[in-house]
């Protein structure tokens, strides 16, 4: 049921909304959340179908909202589709002119009662998503750094400076089984980690955030390398014994490598933005993980961290896990920025 | 350093999976249906989710004259067949390097030799460390075979830390009796706590949503109870016949075969009380309590109803009745469809029947639990117009489409107050690129991780013997099940069952 309005309000969409379910037999039932991708002309299309996609694990209330030209008088026009292969609705609005500025106005009444928001940029995000009017709706807000088409390399640092919890990422999100398999390897083989090296493409948002994340659980230091890509490929913990790697040179298998023993292909193919956002939309609390991961990453000032890459190696062993710990304990007792770091506990490992 | 205090892991950090420590799996029965459509795609779609260990050995056992690389590719074809997610090249080859076949027979000593040589062989090139889970897709008349041969070649216990499971399928025994055996086999070697004994029927998923959909809510408990319940009908249906399990299925019949294990769990998840933690053994504990204090009917012949598929059609398929079946002879009394009503002694459920029906080649394949509720103590309408209001009730929907449904009265629209019962659905969400597990990876997965919530444990398994046995001896010395055309929904004695209470089938 696929239902087309010009140049129509708010109020319209949602009568067409609920002919169409009515129409369509109202499959809609249980949608569990209202999910907003912010987009534009150009990208529209596979965001969507992204969206739709996971809406079969989440069934949702989509609103794609497309911010067209400044130019010309307010206008609104709007696609609203029930069924056709979605769980959920799916409502596609593009704004012109002066609405463009108020996107809230025309979503705040498409929303589902009393159930959460998530909004997603699929490509460009506000650096500061917790204060743009539509990211203020939502309980969860997605950007994606990798896909940003602007200024890609500092983008995640500069919007870290403004994290606050329901913020996430999906360079955030692409780095789960790379840190499951890493756990998995300190499971199997329980060692002292004195360093760590992550090697990926040059300015890679996710290797910026393992290497945050690393740097936070193992305090260490963790060198930042850079490679051809694709993506990140390699992750390795040193200690004594020998390294606990991840060596994927071509963005499918990696080499499993554990002090001692031979080492073994496992499956670590990149995965697609649908599979990411499913990751996301299964828990809508805080990620205190992320945030920490983040924070690191906050202080941590504009390339100072490759600098790190350069600390001769007598000062990479015992001074050094003092001198990140003291680092730590900088941010632990700075002012940070969420506000909600006085609740966490003061040590995480 | 323990595993506890490895410093990547944060109980905070829920967003990680868990994935199994280093281990190997050793199937018993390759050559099997369930093998190749079940339990190898499941394996496969574990390892493609990315939760076996990178080290993952899964050993063939059989009498084929293979070597690894046939098993190989009969692994390769049943993944390709009918795994749930996409074919990965690259997923394959982290398999594929962990397949082992030992072609052997269970009387053969020598084949258990060439299988600890095997293991111990993993353990050193795959880094397995000893834990290895023997999956028995055997006949249980095997069972004291291939267990006994286990413990003689000394296959049972791992060094130190390491650990050494089994799981069994259903059926666990055919009676009490049978099923005291099998567990005295089993329980001479592998402690309770490494028996894994599955069910695939009840897949963990559906019981995590009972669960939660009981306890998770505040607004169905209050009315979860004999105050406001008049009934509950459990009903697992199939719409195909036996096919291909004649020899299985000849003398167990519908009872044996689900409701001394499905049926029964089901009714203890709906019926038991609160347990005091999700903890494997708190809720074996009320589940235990609720079977415990099952009645059974006095009068078999009034409550319990019985019967046997006659040729007909079935959803648009002429088929054949059981009695012609391949295998079966023509005077078998085994039944295809069988109905029971229990009583739960308790103060929740008194008087409060639970019905229970399953049948093959019935109107359509559907698993449901509904809880039929009483009705209004008054009615302030006049008679013609309440005439079409049935009872409330609440359906939890297992298979195909899981869900709960809500039946309520409400106004036919019009200036006539004409009251109708209408739906209210709920669906779980479900089908996903990657992320709605099937069964089997769920029951795999707990089996390498050690966790054993919601697998029965012997003393339920008895005691489900113990409420079925006195009636399918009863049904065993009373001659011939009554016949019922195909794609109905069962003998005529069973709706005369329910009559004599007052009530009716639901149509699910």
């Amino acid at each position: 049921m696929l239902i087309d309005l010009t140049d129509t309000n708010a109020s319209k969409v949602s009568a067409a909304l609920l002919q169409a379910r009515l129409r369509a037999g109202s499959p809609t039932m249980g949608m569990v959340l209202t999910f907003v991708v912010v987009t534009d002309e150009a990208n529209h299309e596979q965001a969507m179908a992204d969206a739709r996609t996971v809406s079969t694990e989440h069934p949702s209330r989509i609103l794609g909202v497309i911010r067209g030209a400044r130019r010309g008088r307010p206008r609104l026009d709007a696609e609203v589709s029930v069924g056709q292969g979605a769980s959920g609705e799916t409502v596609l609005l593009r704004l012109s002119g002066e609405l463009v500025d108020h996107a809230v106005s025309v979503v705040t009444p498409l929303l589902l009662p009393d159930s959460p928001v998530v909004v997603w940029w699929p490509t460009d995000a506000p650096q500061d998503p917790a204060s743009d009017p539509l990211g203020q709706l939502a309980l969860r807000r997605i950007t994606d750094a990798a896909a940003a088409t602007r200024s890609r390399t500092e983008i995640l640092r500069r919007r870290s400076r403004h994290y606050r919890p329901g913020d996430t990422d999906l360079a955030w999100t692409r780095l789960t089984p790379w840190r499951a398999l890493l756990a998995a390897g300190l499971d199997q083989h329980p060692v002292r980690i004195t360093g760590a090296t992550v090697e990926a493409t040059h300015g890679n948002a996710s290797a910026d955030l393992m290497a945050a994340w690393l740097r936070c659980r193992l305090r260490v230091d963790v060198e930042l390398r850079t490679s051809d890509g694709p993506g990140i490929t390699k992750v390795a913990l040193h200690s004594r014994h020998g390294d606990i790697a991840l060596h994927r040179p071509d963005g499918r298998l990696a080499d499993f490598t554990i002090p001692g023993e031979a080492d073994r292909p496992v499956a670590l193919q990149r995965r697609e933005v649908a599979e990411l956002l499913a990751e996301e939309l299964r828990r809508l609390d805080n990620d205190d993980v992320y945030q920490d991961a983040v924070q690191v990453l906050a202080m941590s000032g504009r390339g100072s961290k490759r600098k790190s890459a350069q600390v001769p190696p007598s000062e990479s062993t015992a001074p050094t896990s003092v001198r990140v710990a003291k680092q730590t304990s900088t941010r632990r007792s700075s002012k940070a920025p969420t506000g909600k770091d006085s609740t966490r506990k003061a040590t995480s490992s | 350093m323990s595993l506890g205090s490895n410093p990547l892991r944060d109980p905070q950090d829920r967003r990680m999976p868990r994935i199994a420590g280093p281990c190997g799996l050793v199937l018993f029965g390759v050559t099997g249906d369930l093998a190749r459509k079940k339990l190898m795609p499941a394996v496969y779609d574990l390892a493609n989710r990315g939760l076996l260990p990178p080290g993952f050995a899964l050993v063939g056992f059989a009498r084929r004259d293979w070597d690894d690389e046939d098993f190989a590719q009969v692994v390769h074809d049943a993944v390709k067949e009918h795994s749930r997610t996409p074919f990965r090249e690259e997923t394959w080859r982290q398999l594929s390097e962990g397949f082992r076949f030992v072609r052997g027979q269970f009387d053969d000593g020598a084949s258990f030799d060439r299988l600890r040589e095997t293991v111990e062989e993993l353990d050193e090139a795959r880094g397995t460390s000893g834990n290895h889970a023997f999956y028995l897709s055997i006949p249980p008349e095997s069972f004291p075979a291939v267990v006994g041969q286990l413990k003689d070649h000394g296959l049972t216990a791992g060094n130190g830390a390491a650990w050494r499971r089994v799981v069994i399928e259903k059926p666990f025994g055919h009676d009490l009796a049978s099923a005291r055996a099998l567990n005295n086999v089993v329980s001479e070697v592998f402690p309770a706590e490494s028996v894994f004994r599955i069910d695939h029927y009840l897949g963990k998923e559906t019981v995590q949503n009972i669960l939660a959909f009981r306890f998770a809510n505040a607004m169905f408990e209050p009315v979860w109870n004999s105050n406001y319940v008049d009934h509950v009908q459990i009903t697992m249906a199939e719409d195909i016949g036996i096919g291909g399990r004649a020899g299985y299925y000849d003398g167990i019949g519908a009872a044996r075969d689900v409701v001394q294990n499905h049926l029964l769990q089901l009714m203890a998840l709906i019926a038991m009380e609160d347990p005091a933690s999700f903890e494997a053994r708190n809720l074996r504990l009320e589940k235990e309590k609720v079977l415990s204090s099952v009645r059974i009917p006095d009068r078999l012949d009034l409550h319990t109803a019985r019967g046997q598929y006659c040729a007909g059609w079935q959803g648009g398929q002429k088929v054949i009745g059981y009695l012609d079946e391949d295998d079966i002879s023509d005077a078998s009394n085994t039944e295809t469809y069988a109905a029971i009503r229990l009583d739960i002694e308790n103060r929740r459920w008194a008087g409060v029947p639970f019905y229970l029906r399953t049948g093959t080649r019935l109107g359509r394949r559907v698993t449901e639990v509904a809880v039929v509720f009483k009705r209004a103590p008054h009615l302030p309408f006049s008679q013609t117009s309440t005439e079409e209001l049935g009872s409330n009730a609440l359906v939890m929907r297992i298979q195909p489409d899981e869900g709960v449904t809500l039946r309520f009265g409400a106004k036919v629209p019009g200036t006539a107050m004409e009251l109708r019962d209408v739906n209210m659905d709920f669906a779980y969400g479900g089908a996903f690129v990657e992320s709605s597990p099937e069964a089997y990876e769920r029951l795999i997965l707990d089996v390498l991780l050690g966790d054993p919530p919601l697998f029965p444990r012997h003393q339920e398994v008895e005691l489900s013997w113990k409420i079925l046995d006195p009636i399918v001896d009863w049904w065993s010395t009373n001659g011939q099940p009554e016949g019922y055309s195909s794609g109905s929904w069962g003998p005529p004695s069973a709706d005369e069952m329910l009559a004599r209470d007052g009530r009716v089938w639901r149509r699910p």
